[in-house]
């Protein structure tokens, strides 16, 4: 079986003043969520697609579903966790209890707030996932990358054609996770933050699949600029 | 929904632009998966097209000749995952003596409206039609091309006298082998004769009665009826010759496109009372008869298979470049973008 996990876990601390998280803020009159779930109901390889919000967020997800006509069977809403990875142990603890997990089972974890997406990307990581195990979505760094470790001076510049940036979807074999997660101790648990790292520090192949670089992620009112004009800027046919 | 519609801008440079789309309405949504290039996109492509029609019409997708599958229907009506074929003619109107490709009010995609470039295609439900489950989709890609000789055969059928000893076609490109391919299956106990110019064109239609080079015509060869598929100034020979060796009260099926002004010997359609019939695209009800022809005779579908030149695979859009570039210098056969953007 193959799932889909919408992380709409963050309370938009970086949207400055606005008392909503992000997610739900509107990119040319919808909730940017909702854009981003109408790619995955487009996927049909998907069994359920499980979106895992704040607690208190989960009415109002629910309400948003129902008023744009997208509360389907293969939709569901659940509580998140407290970080990004406890997000998706959260989706995936549900997806064991409510279906019965086999060997070959995947997910394809995504950014609530990337609604770029493209067919392309959802089913290369699909694909790559099944075959692989674990899959990251990635562009090429355009910007030099520097590194300081002590905040002042460079501690080195890595080589940019070595250098990606991550996006989402990242996708996983789901038993393969749960082992990774569950032999971590808390503390490294606290350090890896990106389910992707767990699966590469411990020495598993992680795929690349090559993203967009309009697939990005709206967490600032500048980014929230950007997509509504690209979106407005398109619509003159 | 923020739907990708990658759109020509300028000749030869194609920018993705975005569009909200809601997946909730009467619509289906479609997944495109294999796309044919037609001479007609090549015009817009390169800008040959004329400073004031690319000025009026782009930015805009191109393709209108595409299969897809369909991935989500809002009504429950069609299956997710049935493998359709795509209409791109729009109409806006209904009428009970003109067809929809004629309605001076219809759209069509990739002529001022956007093509199937498109992570995703919306469309009532009318304009798509069931493809056969095991069709070569790749053949399927270039349906709309089949259906522009189904729907010039469909209008002879009704306008042309029943005899139909000879057909005589002129042209050897992709439509001339499409219409000789299907005459010989609708009419098997006709005779149907193909006249071309390029050897290695002429060397694909060995399934007809009779190949003939356009300077090597005998002077008493006469036809009952024929259809022209030569375009540009090509077409104006090709009526000029027919109407030498056709019959009286035959009928001229007129297929090829030309950006010039043809001139034709009305002194001989005249006194040989022929009927000129001109043909142009195809609706809905000529897709549902050739893809009722491909499950009919299964191995039209085959011969069509040889003219499948290049598939290329499109996983972003110098791909799409890289194949309208390839398309321009092959002078046969269709070239199919399999979309996986």
């Amino acid at each position: 079986m193959i799932y889909a996990g919408i992380l709409a876990g963050g309370i938009g601390s970086r949207m400055g003043n606005v008392p909503m998280p992000k997610q739900f803020l509107l990119l040319n009159e919808k909730p940017i969520i909702v854009h981003t779930i109408e790619k995955f109901v487009l996927n049909s390889k998907f069994e359920k697609i499980v979106i895992a919000t704040p607690k208190e967020w989960v009415n109002h997800t629910k309400d948003i579903l129902k008023k744009f006509n997208l509360d389907l069977p293969t939709i569901t809403v659940i509580v998140g966790g407290s970080d990004r990875n406890g997000t998706i142990m959260s989706i995936v603890n549900y997806i064991e209890e409510t279906y019965s997990v086999s060997e070959e089972d995947i997910i394809v974890t995504h950014d609530a707030v990337r609604p770029f997406l493209t067919h392309r990307i959802i089913q290369e990581n699909i694909d790559n996932a099944l075959e692989y195990g674990s899959v990251d979505t990635v562009i090429e760094a355009v910007d030099t990358i520097v590194e300081s470790q002590d905040n002042e001076f460079i501690s080195s510049i890595p080589r940019r054609d070595y250098m990606y940036q991550g996006q989402t979807p990242q996708s996983f074999n789901i038993k393969k996770l749960q082992e990774l997660y569950y032999g971590l101790s808390d503390s490294e648990k606290e350090i890896l933050t990106d389910a992707c790292k767990i699966f590469a520090l411990k020495g598993e192949k992680v795929k690349l699949v090559r993203g967009e670089n309009f697939n990005i992620k709206i967490t600032t009112p500048f980014d929230l600029n950007v997509a509504n004009s690209i979106i407005k800027g398109s619509l003159d046919k | 929904m923020i739907n990708q519609v990658y759109r020509l801008v300028s000749p030869r440079q194609f920018e993705v632009t975005y569009k909200d789309k809601s997946i909730i309405s009467d619509k289906l949504i479609i997944r495109p998966t294999h796309l044919s290039i037609c001479n007609a996109d090549q015009r817009y492509y390169t800008g040959t097209r004329g400073k004031e029609a690319m000025r009026k019409k782009l930015p805009m997708a191109l393709i209108h000749e595409g299969v897809g599958e369909v991935v989500f229907d809002p009504l429950g009506e069609v299956k997710v995952g049935t493998k359709v074929v795509m209409v791109p003619n729009i109409p806006t109107e209904k009428n009970p003596y003109i067809s929809e490709n004629y309605l001076r009010s219809s759209k069509f995609r990739s002529s001022g409206y956007d093509g199937f470039m498109q992570d995703y295609v919306f469309l009532n439900r009318d304009r798509v039609v069931k493809l056969p489950e095991n069709i070569n989709m790749n053949v399927a890609a270039f349906t709309e091309l089949v259906t522009i000789a189904v729907h010039a055969i469909s209008r002879f059928e009704k306008k042309s006298h029943p005899i139909k000893e000879t057909f005589g076609v002129w042209g050897d490109g992709n439509l001339g082998y499409i219409t000789c391919l299907l005459l010989k299956q609708l009419y098997p106990e006709s005779k149907v004769i193909i006249f071309g110019k390029t050897d290695y064109k002429l060397n694909h239609f060995f399934f007809v009665d009779n190949m003939i080079k356009i300077d090597e015509i005998p002077e008493e060869l006469t036809i009952d009826h024929a259809i022209e598929c030569a375009g540009g100034k090509g077409s104006q020979y090709a009526i000029e010759q027919i109407i030498d060796h056709i019959n009286p009260e035959g009928t001229i099926s007129l297929l090829g496109v030309s950006e010039y002004p043809i001139e034709i010997n009305t002194r001989m359609v005249l006194e040989k009372g022929l009927t000129l019939l001109g043909s142009s695209r195809s609706g809905t009800a000529d897709f549902q008869r050739t893809i009722d022809v491909y499950k009919q005779y299964p191995e039209i579908v085959d011969y069509l298979g040889t003219l499948v030149g290049e598939v290329h695979d499109v996983m972003k859009i110098s791909d799409v470049t890289e194949a309208f570039e390839s398309d321009l210098s092959n002078s046969w056969g269709k070239t199919v973008m399999k979309w996986m953007i």
